[in-house]
């Protein structure tokens, strides 16, 4: 599973570093309680497992579409499969992993509902970051050009884009509704790459958040109360 | 303290002669390599119910086991391989059959671990098979000797490792046949499999694997010289069957890009047509090339046999029809590999295995390695194929420790 190309609204091959480690994945770390076992879906080559394994001792699986990422997870000694969410999820039993990471790919599945669905099913908890399609810079893309965002940090063109299924920060949270997800924490990181103020409504975050991190679980059924 | 496995055991003249071979034999029968006799006492308990008694492994090793002996890695070979895996094969003077993989510096190295093949029971390589001497008639078996199984190859190997003082397996490996004895012994003895990597192959045999086995089988069958399996007594072989058997399973380890390729529509000798039936194609040649050469180093009625075991194979059906359940509860770490133009084991064979790991809760590594030479891909020079073993490898012995 490949991470989306750098978007202007989702810098993260422009995100401040330390030790090394980009932002989101710190987030990660943050989220993933010691010696937890990890599912990262789109684990790429695998830097994220191995920073959760070096710092956390967790047990951690990857699916990755790309041969080569696959290859490098395997000189790591992680167990990695080649496979996408779209069709590798559906065989884990249900509570397999204490934390299912799935970064910046949602956008990319064919059905990410059912990806979703997989994903709260599988994991005890859910971690999951995609790109803001309300950040005001894709806004302004398409209300003053008319034209779907194309710019140097996102240069694909839309009929080259791996990403068919965008969403907005509010449009997530309404999939998590729909299917009963309990949103546990929530942020948005800014076009830098830096965490925004907890105390933001959600549409600042959906305005101005360049990327969505939510932390799910599992909910007992009831409507979530997520605004 | 570190051990030379020659000491252990060696090919001795009488004991060969002794234990099955015919004073006739074809040289294929003659091991030419260390051979572990089993007498009455330490019988084969077979699927078919039968208890083989006496019986032989003929085997090759390579590497030195360490003193923990924690470095064993156990090769399981193909269809009609031998355990002449990095050795000079002893009637085609070939090199060993993975010396690609295998060797000083390879993926899995000899100069770290020790390295064992044997020959599995039913084949034709100094293993107890079809060819050997039945004790209870002093004939060859033929048809008499019982349908072997994968599981029964497994329980031989097993056998073979109590022998050679080894508990418990670093790695074990082997495509296509190989490969589905690879997850038998994850499956029939998880705590003595560190690591398994099995390439090219599948959970189950499909109809389509069977239906072309089938077609080998009769051809071998309908050759008068196979004698209703009593070739060896009336002197004679089944070259003719057999060598049309090896061209139709021939073409099963190809691709048709590689085949066109390799061949394309081209004619031998760069003539047009002679519009009769002699190998006017290239493609003809080469498949009668196959064949011919085969019959030189394999026994007919081993051929029946392996064929019939790897049609036999199903591991979910031997878990209440759940894949999952024979990999419940294993410790042992998996990497499968398939080749995108094999047909014979399609990726989708290695997917289902994948699932089941995932559904077991097993750690496993999967890549699909991008190849047009089809199923032998997995013997061939796959650079990418080396790079992710090495990994799966590499990491596995810093796991062990070693």
């Amino acid at each position: 599973m490949s991470r989306v190309a750098p978007a202007p609204w989702s810098t993260t091959d422009t995100l401040p570093r330390s030790d090394g480690a980009r932002v989101d994945h710190l987030v990660v770390l943050g989220l993933v309680p010691p010696s937890a076992r990890v599912l990262d879906i789109g684990c790429g080559d695998g830097t994220l497992l191995t920073l959760l394994r070096d710092r956390r001792g967790i047990d951690g699986r990857g699916i990755e579409l790309s041969r080569e990422g696959v290859n490098a997870c395997l000189a790591r000694g992680l167990p990695v499969i080649q496979g996408d969410a779209d069709t590798d999820l559906a065989n884990y039993p249900d509570d397999a992993f204490d934390v299912v990471v799935l970064s910046q790919t949602i956008q990319a599945t064919r059905n990410p509902r059912i990806v979703l669905e997989h994903l709260l099913r599988i994991g005890r908890q859910v971690v999951i970051s995609f790109p803001n399609f309300g950040h005001w810079r894709v806004r302004s893309e398409l209300a003053f050009r008319g034209r779907m965002p194309v710019t140097e940090l996102m240069p694909e063109e839309w009929y080259e884009t791996q990403n068919i299924h965008h969403c907005t920060i509010r449009d997530f949270v309404g999939l998590c509704r729909t299917v009963g997800a309990q949103i546990e924490k929530a942020t948005a990181l800014d076009a830098r790459g830096r965490p925004m103020r907890i105390s933001m409504p959600w549409w600042v975050w959906n305005l101005f958040g360049a990327q969505g991190v939510f932390l799910l679980r599992r909910g007992d059924g009831s409507p979530s109360d997520a605004v | 303290m570190t051990m030379s496995l020659d000491s252990l055991a060696r090919p001795d003249e009488g004991n060969l002669r002794q234990d099955g071979i015919p004073t006739d034999a074809p040289p294929s029968l003659d091991p030419r390599s260390p051979v572990a006799l089993f007498g009455l006492d330490e019988p084969l308990a077979m699927d078919a119910g039968v208890d083989l008694a006496p019986f032989r492994i003929a085997y090759q090793t390579a590497g030195t086991l360490n003193a923990d002996r924690s470095n064993a890695v156990l090769i399981c070979h193909a269809l009609t391989g031998d355990q002449h895996f990095a050795h000079t094969h002893p009637v085609t003077g070939k090199r060993g059959w993975w010396e690609t993989l295998v060797g000083p510096g390879k993926p899995i190295d000899t100069d770290r671990y020790f390295v064992i093949c044997s020959n599995v029971i039913g084949s034709c390589m100094g293993s107890t098979g079809p060819a050997s001497t039945d004790p209870a008639t002093g004939k060859p078996y033929g048809l008499d000797f019982p349908l072997v199984t994968i599981r029964d190859m497994v329980r031989g190997q097993a056998m073979l490792l109590d022998r050679l003082g080894i508990r418990d397996l670093f790695l074990c490996v082997g495509g296509s046949m190989g490969g589905m004895q690879v997850l038998q012994w994850a499956a029939l003895y998880p705590d003595r499999v560190f690591a398994a990597m099995p390439i090219a192959t599948g959970a189950r045999h499909s109809a389509q694997n069977i239906a072309f086995h089938e077609v080998g089988r009769q051809a071998i069958m309908a050759d008068p010289a196979w004698a209703e399996g009593r070739y060896l007594e009336a002197g004679t072989r089944p070259a003719k069957g057999l060598g049309v058997a090896r061209m139709g399973a021939h073409i099963t380890y190809l691709s048709e890009p590689a085949l066109h390729r390799k061949f394309g529509r081209r004619f031998q000798g760069g003539h047009a047509p002679t519009f009769s039936f002699n190998a006017d194609f290239q493609i003809e040649s080469y498949l009668r090339h196959q064949g011919l050469s085969f019959v030189e180093r394999f026994d007919a009625n081993a051929y029946l046999y392996l064929t019939r075991a790897m049609d036999y194979f199903d591991l979910a059906a031997d878990h209440g029809g759940v894949l999952a359940n024979a990999f419940r509860n294993t410790r042992t770490r998996f990497c499968v590999m398939s080749f995108t133009s094999d047909w014979l084991f399609p990726t989708a064979d290695s997917r289902a295995i994948v699932h089941a790991l995932n559904a077991a809760s097993a750690p496993v590594a999967f890549v699909e390695i991008e190849s047009d030479k089809g199923h032998d891909a997995f013997l061939l020079d796959e650079p990418v194929m080396f790079n992710a073993a090495k990994g799966f490898v590499d990491a596995a012995a810093r796991a062990r420790g070693l």
